[in-house]
């Protein structure tokens, strides 16, 4: 990974925070360059106005691009002094490692070691905001570009998100198309098309180039994204790394145009650089396709993109999707999932939020962005389950505290430290759970159709859709699926699909409430050897999937899903469902080869039975005959099943 | 001496012997032919077995031994069943082979027979064995014994030597042997395998089963039994079936008393003793055959060691253990008053003796001093 971590920190005045943690050996920047012009130009090339900088703090000189990496650094090193000049003829801002620290404009009587009046003055000078995109570039593996194979393997999945989220909003079934060309032994181009919406000139440059950016924050509905990181993340991890801006081309239905845009995103400022505009010729009707150079290493197996797509075509039955891979000796290798189900699924509601789901600073924000005159109408408009049993409910309560607030103050009246009562209040009130209609669970028959076709070397299948059921106030279904013996491998442990909201976990599988369920669960109860504290062993397939308004993740790169009671209940009972239905599936099957291993002794032993008799009553060899076969008779109407 | 047995005596000898095998072979035909007019009336045919389990095991207080229960396990054939159900049949079917030819097989021996049976060979001998032992309890319904179906134990008896004359017909000829217990110098006529055959001649007063081989050597080099007119038998331990079987029916047939002669500790008293008497829990379904219920305690008692003021050893753990078992849940202590009086006493004690401890008052007083003083008072011998 990259070593230029640092950049340049302001945080608030009046807090005697030391900007983040600057090395030795960083070279000073002249400041005025760096606040002025704090970003390197990616790449001359680029059909880019110069005038217009890529972002791309910390990148190298243009030309040492194409050189090897460590190389570069090398050469980065050697020639210090002159890149700053270099930096500065090209408009460059910090290269280097330099950070406020060195580089306050009071330097010098840091350097002289001042009173303490002063170290406050010459570090307030220092203290400044930070851009959530500066804090995502040095801290990337908080959004799960930890390493190049795993920056490789979430930047396809931010893509396809995408793509399957456009889809479904639209109702179109989606025809996702990704592929993954090697540049070089470290670099790659991820391009992901789709046939969803297209997307309208304006936006394009948002939301590939702006950090949180996205229409899906602020609605309470079952989403494959959420924060609108993803790809923009994914855009600006491969301009860090590679200097190349995110291409995108789009047409917003038919008949328009086709707009193509590389757009960069500037960290400092979190807003998009556009570097090309233009319209092109596209065959697509509509549909967004982009694509993201960017370093990576592409690997097999587990974590692997190949993997990946198999798992997101489990949970998507209606989406078709084609990987054009490279393959061996600079050829490619194309795979195609095609889709098993030919509905699109049922496109979620948004809900309101519930009272019981909503904490104390999201309730104070909303009380002051509230238009509404009354308490009473700021709860019945904002929140689901809230009618005039619940407010009667919150007043007794309310009163019971000995508040000032009534039902008809305005909501932007209430004190803060009333808010927190009011808050508290709330929560003591019994409410209704929230509607669960907003949630679109994939279903236990396109589920089985989809494992049965992906995963097609088990002999057995089965899948369980809960119902819905609430976790803090937020509406949450699970459904769990299993594919089990066939060519599956027999002695290895189990294999564990996970599912957020269509969307396969890759990583921090054993920080995983669904992990942990699964390992929790006695597999042995359903015949399936299992070792303490381990999955169980065998040729077990499981998709674990959760629909929900809001998934609660342990971290921003999603990829486990928090222990919430509720939510480990639920995965529970859905896998003991079909760990039962599994049970009794081996049982028939031990039964069955037991009962041929048995008729196997009709044939084998009743000969015996005739010898013997034969010589004690010394019958002749057709009495024996007789006998033999009038038993074999016997026994074999008796096993008839 | 004892008289001789006349040509009449052995002919009738011969005759109840064929006559018993004849019994065997038609229990085993009659067993068989059930078994193939269920199979052509079309129904699954069964065996019935008694229960082997300590469940089905009673004391039978008229005949003073253990005895096996009325519960019968009814194994029918069926699927499960029909391998087990081959090989038992063709274990009968051995059996007859054995009788009619006079011959005989050990455990091991049937085991390595069934290797020519293709797909209903035994693995092992344990298989065999539970074979075995199942046609064993089958027949011992019918009093006959495995021996009787001839098959004989590995191990063979103990030694007899005293006033004795055993007849021993000949495997192939049918000749009778007459063997005379009084003349083997030193050594001692050894009990077979299989005693079914025997018959005994003798005008003995009782016989002495000794537990240990040094102290049969003793009383058999002196000549004990001429001057006591009886038949010596050495147990050597735990006596064997043969060894049982032999003191059984030679007692019988005799009609004379078994006095036991072993050491003086819990094992010697309810293993050793216990067995010979009333057999075992374990095997109830031969207690019938090879139990001595006449026999009964010479010694050495608990009151021995007092009274002959005998050198001894502490108890050990396992004796103690075992002597309290005994008196919690044997029948055959809980059934006699005096062996619970006895046994209690060597308890408090805490010690045990062994019969060469009377070789403390020297090598000969054992049979100069301590067994013809023990055998004036034969009614105060323990049960």
């Amino acid at each position: 990974m990259r070593r230029e971590r640092q950049s340049r920190v302001r945080v608030p005045a009046g807090r005697s925070q030391r900007p983040v943690d600057s090395p030795a050996g960083q070279r000073p920047v002249p400041v005025d360059q760096q606040l002025e012009v704090p970003f390197d130009v990616a790449q001359p090339a680029v059909d880019a106005p110069p005038a217009v900088a890529a972002a791309k703090p910390g990148e190298e000189l243009p030309r040492a691009e194409a050189q090897p990496r460590i190389r570069r650094e090398a050469a980065r090193v050697a020639t210090g002094p002159r890149v700053a000049a270099d930096g500065e003829a090209r408009q460059r801002g910090v290269t280097r490692r330099g950070t406020a620290a060195r580089q306050g404009r009071s330097r010098a009587s840091v350097a002289s070691g001042s009173s303490g009046g002063d170290i406050a003055q010459v570090m307030a000078s220092k203290q400044r905001e930070i851009s959530i995109s500066e804090f995502f570039a040095k801290n990337r593996h908080l959004l799960g570009f930890d390493n190049p194979a795993k920056a490789l393997l979430t930047t396809v999945k931010e893509a396809v998100d995408n793509a399957l989220d456009a889809c479904d909003e639209a109702g179109i079934l989606p025809e996702i198309e990704v592929q993954l060309e090697q540049l070089e032994e470290e670099r790659f181009r991820v391009t992901v098309e789709d046939n969803g919406p297209g997307i309208v000139r304006n936006q394009i440059p948002k939301i590939f180039g702006k950090l949180l950016y996205g229409s899906k924050f602020h609605a309470l509905k079952q989403s494959r994204g959420q924060q609108g990181i993803g790809i923009s993340a994914a855009g600006m991890y491969g301009l860090l790394t590679t200097g190349k801006p995110v291409e995108i081309t789009s047409r917003a239905g038919t008949g328009r145009p086709a707009h193509h845009f590389e757009v960069v995103i500037n960290t400092e400022k979190n807003t998009p650089d556009t570097l090309v505009d233009t319209t092109v010729e596209w065959d697509k009707p509509h549909g967004t396709r982009v694509a993201i150079t960017m370093q990576g290493l592409y690997k097999k197996g587990r974590h692997s993109i190949d993997g990946y797509l198999l798992q997101v075509a489990v949970a998507n039955p209606h989406a078709t999707i084609t990987y054009i891979s490279p393959g061996e000796e600079g050829g490619e290798e194309r795979l195609v999932y095609a889709r098993t189900a030919e509905e699109p699924p049922r496109e979620p509601r948004a809900i309101k939020p519930h009272p019981h789901g909503v904490e104390l600073g999201i309730f104070l924000k909303m009380m002051q962005n509230s238009s509404a005159r009354s308490l009473r109408a700021f709860l019945k408009e904002e929140f689901s389950r809230v009618g005039d049993k619940v407010i009667t409910d919150l007043v007794k309560e309310v009163t019971a505290a000995g508040l000032q607030v009534t039902a008809g103050t305005p909501p932007r009246r209430v004190p803060v430290r009333d808010a927190e009562a009011l808050h508290t209040a709330l929560g003591r009130v019994k409410i209704m759970a929230p509607p669960t209609d907003c949630l679109s669970p994939i279903g236990e028959d396109l589920l089985l159709a989809a494992l049965r076709q992906r995963v097609p070397q088990a002999h057995f299948y089965t899948a369980v859709t809960r119902p819905p059921a609430v976790y803090r106030g937020n509406p949450f279904q699970i459904e769990v699926a299993l594919a089990y013996g066939g060519d599956l491998p027999a002695d290895a442990l189990a294999e564990v699909y996970r599912y957020a909201n269509r969307v396969p976990l890759q990583y921090q599988r054993s920080a995983c409430a669904m992990t942990k369920a699964v390992v929790d669960l006695p597999w042995r109860n359903y015949k399936i050897p299992q070792s303490k504290g381990a999955l169980p062993t065998g040729p077990l397939v499981l998709v674990i999937h959760i629909a929900s308004v809001w998934v609660p993740f342990t971290s921003e790169s999603k990829e486990a899903v928090a222990h919430y009671p509720e939510i480990l209940h639920e995965i529970r009972l859905a896998l003991q469902e079909s760990g039962r239905r599994l049970g009794g599936h081996i049982g028939h099957s031990r039964r069955v080869a037991e009962e041929e291993q048995k008729r196997s002794y009709i044939q084998k032993y009743i000969p015996h039975i005739g010898i013997a008799l034969q010589e004690i009553l010394r019958l002749t060899d057709k009495e024996r005959e007789r006998t033999v076969a009038t038993l074999t008779a016997t026994l074999e109407r008796s096993r008839r099943m | 001496m004892p008289k001789r047995i006349s040509q009449a005596q052995l002919g009738g000898i011969r005759k109840k012997n064929v006559q018993a095998d004849r019994r065997t072979v038609e229990l085993i035909r009659a067993t068989a032919d059930e078994v193939n007019t269920r199979i052509l009336k079309q129904g699954k045919p069964d065996l019935k077995f008694p229960v082997r389990a300590l469940s089905n095991v009673v004391y039978a207080e008229n005949k003073g031994y253990f005895e096996i229960g009325r519960q019968k396990k009814v194994r029918t054939l069926t699927v499960n069943t029909v391998k087990a159900f081959a090989q038992t049949l063709r274990m009968m079917s051995l059996s007859k082979q054995l009788v009619e030819t006079h011959d005989f097989a050990t455990k091991r021996d049937a085991y390595y027979q069934s290797k020519n049976w293709g797909a209903a060979m035994f693995q092992d001998q344990t298989e065999s064995d539970t074979v075995m032992d199942d046609i064993e309890a089958l027949f011992s319904v019918s009093a006959i014994n495995r021996e009787q179906l001839r098959f004989i134990p590995d191990e063979h008896g103990g030694a007899v030597a005293g006033e004795l004359v055993v007849y021993d017909p000949d495997l192939e000829t049918g000749e009778i042997e007459r063997i005379d217990c009084t003349r083997f110098g030193s050594g001692a006529y050894s009990i077979p395998s299989l005693v079914e055959h025997l018959s005994f001649e003798t005008e003995a007063k009782f016989i002495l089963a000794i537990e240990t081989g040094g102290m049969f050597q003793r009383l058999q080099s002196h000549k004990f039994w001429k001057k006591a007119n009886c038949i010596l038998v050495s147990m050597s331990g735990v006596p064997t079936r043969s060894t049982r079987r032999f003191i059984r029916r030679l007692s019988e047939e005799a009609r004379i008393p078994v006095y036991a002669f072993v050491d003086c500790d819990p094992y010697g008293i309810s293993n050793i003793y216990r067995t010979l008497k009333v057999g075992s829990g374990n095997a109830a379904h031969i207690n019938q055959f090879f139990c001595v219920p006449g026999a009964c305690y010479l010694g050495v008692t608990p009151e021995d060691i007092v009274e002959y003021k005998l050198p001894t050893h502490p108890l050990k753990e396992v004796d103690i253990k075992r002597a309290r078992d005994a008196l919690k849940n044997d029948p055959f202590f809980l059934q006699h008053r005096a062996w619970r009086k006895a046994m209690e006493m060597l308890l408090k004690m805490g010690v045990r003796a062994e019969q060469q401890a009377l070789a403390k008052w020297g090598l000969n007083y054992v049979m100069e001093e301590y067994l013809p003083r023990k055998l004036k008072s034969v009614a105060a011998f323990l049960p």
